[in-house]
């Protein structure tokens, strides 16, 4: 790694952190309904919202209802992406005249954004006009997110209250998330990425003459617009030559902003957060890697100060801290080894003072080794899935570390409410596992952990890896599902297993040479999106509503403590030791292969 | 089950017409007004024309200009409308044939030059479209273009130094050269 990596990651992790209790704090405040005084502007606007949708916000739900309400809200969101890609034609500001998305594609880009996956099978710039973006997608990275933070404030209240039935109101946690905490970080954050140079306007795309004539092989179509292959199967192409570039614009820093802070990752266009466009200084990446992790470091504070004791939150953060760190020593290590195979063509992979060096396939000048690694495993950490350079294109093990914590079902700092949600589902599986050993009934934070608790706990730790096998399983063994294989060898399979934990992990990031974008793939991917979803969304809240009707029970001699570093080894062992049961043979079968492939040829 | 139909349905509405049509209007006012270069795309401009943008890469492959790293987007390299990487892995046949491949044209195209070729000068950018080379594979390249120009290396390694910017902040990110930049200023010298 460049000399100045670790100063640019103890940077990043510093501020980060030192922003999780401010926002934290405030996070409380808005949840618990006591409203700080320089908000308080806003709360006439917010009642009158209540009216007009004929909710009292006074009225707690139980967590049927909440669970209701939550899925109400996602169909209206998957039914309106999907008519509004189906229309785009006939919608205002396309002002490229795009066509109609087609219907596979269209039903898995609206589950992917309804879940707060944001898998694109599309390339953004050629297929969605203006108002799609705006007004379909990106409102769904708002919906989402505040989605997946209702939930998890459900379940913190779970554990905060005792002797109640009910969990909160979800239309108030659901508003509330979306115009004190996401939209207003949205505004001030969009306006300083177009400081960066960040596009954001409705106008045409922008033609220029380029400086050169480039010739390039264009690909023969036929009568129906279908490329040409010739008899062993590779395009036809005839020689062309263009002077001109064609600049794709459009509304893209306000959709950036939530895209990050909601940790939802779907980009304007296709190449993501490494378009220069979406991301086009190293401040911008900055602070696009700093909002994917603000807002569920600070909600570890939100926790702990809701449940009434801000060290239980704290030891959550300090658990998520250090698996990161780990994780990001394996891959900045792995990308700035490079490629063997390159060294013996005469190509410099040194770091030094000019260069980044390492494996530079599919990643910027601009972000050089440190911050596309660092990058790669902060999107993947959390469910965020956006990328600033190729995970497809990384080393096998550098490529294993964004795989792996998705399939460790992305609790360390994780989405939006879902990363803590998640955590909080590992937390009470650690202390059933530590009163297995000690033979005593488990309790967290004051609550006896019984058989039901459990059994909703183990739904949401075993149905992902259930998801992503069995998805990834019925794809090797279609034809359909190994058309899309882009690499050979160990390599193809590894771009199917990430295809489908992406897709169970609601993370969205991909092996991106895999062609997904096929009926096969939109119609499995767009199902394993909403189980992976909503089917663990709902044994939380069962689990919110069973922790908050249980009695407190105080602290005694035999209770275990949950904020010592004892505990935050436990919560650590537990979550690596569960991934590691369920996906390591699949692991073996892929990156690892490739690995040991990859340095025994030289 | 319906209870919830009625909020679920305004709230959406509202939400929608809030964060989906206010919100990116009022970034796109807000932009428009007080950063109107930035937010319509960082474009060059000559003679009042757009001749480019400083954030979006162009494809070199003429000796007298500095090239730019490989591009993968299709049909023609660096295309903004369909911007993308390789996605070819570590271990693909394909990426060590064409990493193979353009090591060959730098030393076709600049026959002395026996040094090791500068990792990003050979392999393709995220994007597609990335505007920077770093200031290694400027400096590798320097003596070939100085040479077809008629240039003296050290004049052209000031230009050069002009055109490269410095980790932001002095901490962030890496050191790198705007080639488009680079070379149109290299086209206006004479």
């Amino acid at each position: 790694m460049s000399a100045n990596g670790l100063p640019q990651i103890a940077l990043y992790l510093g501020v980060l952190l030192a922003l999780a209790k401010p926002l934290g704090w405030y996070m409380a405040q808005v949840y618990e309904g006591k409203l700080p005084v320089f908000v308080r502007w806003v709360v006439p606007a917010e009642n009158l919202f209540y009216r007009l949708c004929g909710v009292d916000s006074r009225q707690e739900m139980r967590w049927t209802r909440y669970a209701l309400a939550m899925l109400w809200f996602a169909l209206l969101g998957v039914l309106a992406v999907y008519a509004m890609q189906r229309l785009q034609g006939m919608l205002p500001l396309n002002p490229q005249g795009l066509a109609a998305v087609s219907p596979d594609s269209a039903f898995n880009t609206a589950i992917s954004f309804m879940t707060n996956t944001n898998w694109q099978g599309y390339s953004g710039e050629s297929t969605m006009s203006y108002l799609v973006q705006m007004a379909a997608l990106a409102v769904q990275n708002f919906f989402s997110a505040a989605a997946g933070m209702a939930v998890l404030v459900a379940l913190v209240r779970g554990f905060a209250r005792h002797t109640t039935e009910t969990i909160g109101n979800f239309w108030v946690d659901m508003t509330r998330s979306i115009i004190y905490i996401l939209l207003p970080l949205s505004v001030v954050l969009a306006l300083v990425l177009v400081s960066q140079g960040v596009v954001q306007n409705l106008s045409a795309y922008q033609t220029a003459p380029t400086v050169e004539t480039i010739t390039y092989d264009n690909p023969k179509m036929d009568a129906e617009g279908n490329a040409l292959k010739d008899a062993s199967g590779n395009p036809v192409t005839e020689k062309a030559t263009t002077k001109e570039q064609v600049i794709a614009k459009g509304p893209v820093a306000s959709q950036e902003a939530i895209k990050q802070l909601g940790t939802n990752g779907g980009g304007f266009f296709n190449a993501n957060s490494a378009h220069p466009f979406e991301n086009p200084t190293p401040f911008s990446n900055f602070l696009a890697m700093l909002a994917i992790f603000l807002i569920p470091a600070a909600l570890c504070y939100t926790f702990g100060s809701m449940v009434g004791d801000t060290r239980q939150g704290w030891a959550i953060l300090l658990a998520m801290t250090i698996l990161f760190v780990g994780f990001l020593a394996v891959a900045e290590y792995a990308e700035q080894q490079g490629n063997p195979a390159f060294t013996a063509l005469g190509v410099d992979q040194d770091a030094s003072a000019t260069q980044p060096g390492g494996n530079m396939e599919g990643k910027e000048t601009r972000f050089g080794i440190v911050n596309s690694a660092l990058f790669a495993t902060i999107t993947t950490a959390a469910s965020c899935g956006a990328v600033n350079g190729m995970h497809d294109s990384f080393t096998p093990l550098g490529g294993l570390v964004p795989l792996a914590q998705i399939q460790l079902g992305e609790v360390i700092f994780g989405g939006v409410g879902s990363g803590l949600y998640g955590m909080l589902v590992y937390a009470v599986i650690a202390v059933f596992l530590a009163g297995l050993m000690i033979g005593r009934t488990p309790e967290y934070l004051g609550k006896k952990i019984e058989a039901f608790d459990i059994k909703m706990a183990s739904l949401v730790i075993l149905l992902p890896p259930m998801l992503i096998l069995g998805g990834a399983a019925l794809a090797v063994m279609l034809a359909a599902g190994k058309a899309g294989v882009a690499n050979p060898g160990a390599h193809g399979f590894s771009e199917i297993l990430y295809a489908f934990s992406s897709a169970v992990g609601n993370n969205g990031s991909a092996f991106a040479g895999l062609s997904a974008n096929t009926p096969f793939y939109n119609v499995a991917l767009g199902l394993e999106m909403f189980f992976g979803r909503i089917w663990l969304m709902i044994p939380v809240l069962a689990l919110a509503g069973s922790l908050a009707a249980k009695k407190r029970i105080p602290a005694s001699i035999g209770s275990m403590a949950t904020h010592t570093q004892m505990f935050v080894w436990l919560l650590i062992g537990t979550v690596l030791l569960v991934g590691a049961l369920n996906f390591v043979p699949a692991l073996a079968l892929g990156p690892v292969i490739e690995h040991l492939n990859m340095i025994n040829a030289h | 089950m319906f209870k919830e139909f009625r909020p679920a349905v305004t709230s959406f509405l509202l939400l929608t017409l809030l964060t989906g049509i206010v919100y990116p209007l009022l970034v796109t006012g807000i932009s428009q007004l007080a950063m109107p270069a930035k937010a319509n795309g960082s474009l060059i401009v000559k003679d009042g024309k757009p001749v480019g943008s400083s954030l979006i890469g162009q494809s070199f492959s003429d000796p007298k200009y500095f090239w730019s790293r490989p591009s993968a987007t299709g049909p023609m390299p660096y295309n903004p409308t369909a911007s993308g990487g390789s996605n070819l892995g570590p271990t693909n046949p394909a990426l060590l044939d064409a990493v193979k491949a353009r090591v060959q044209a730098l030393r076709d195209a600049d026959p002395g030059n026996v040094q090791p070729v500068p990792v990003d000068l050979v392999t393709a950018s995220a994007s597609g479209l990335d505007p920077h080379i770093s200031p290694a594979a400027a400096e590798y390249q320097l003596a070939r273009v100085a040479r077809v120009r008629n240039l003296e290396p050290d004049a052209l390694r000031k230009l050069v130094a002009e055109h490269t910017e410095g980790r932001q902040f002095g901490i962030l990110g890496e050191p790198r050269v705007n080639v488009l930049e680079l070379n149109l200023a290299l086209d206006a010298m004479r």
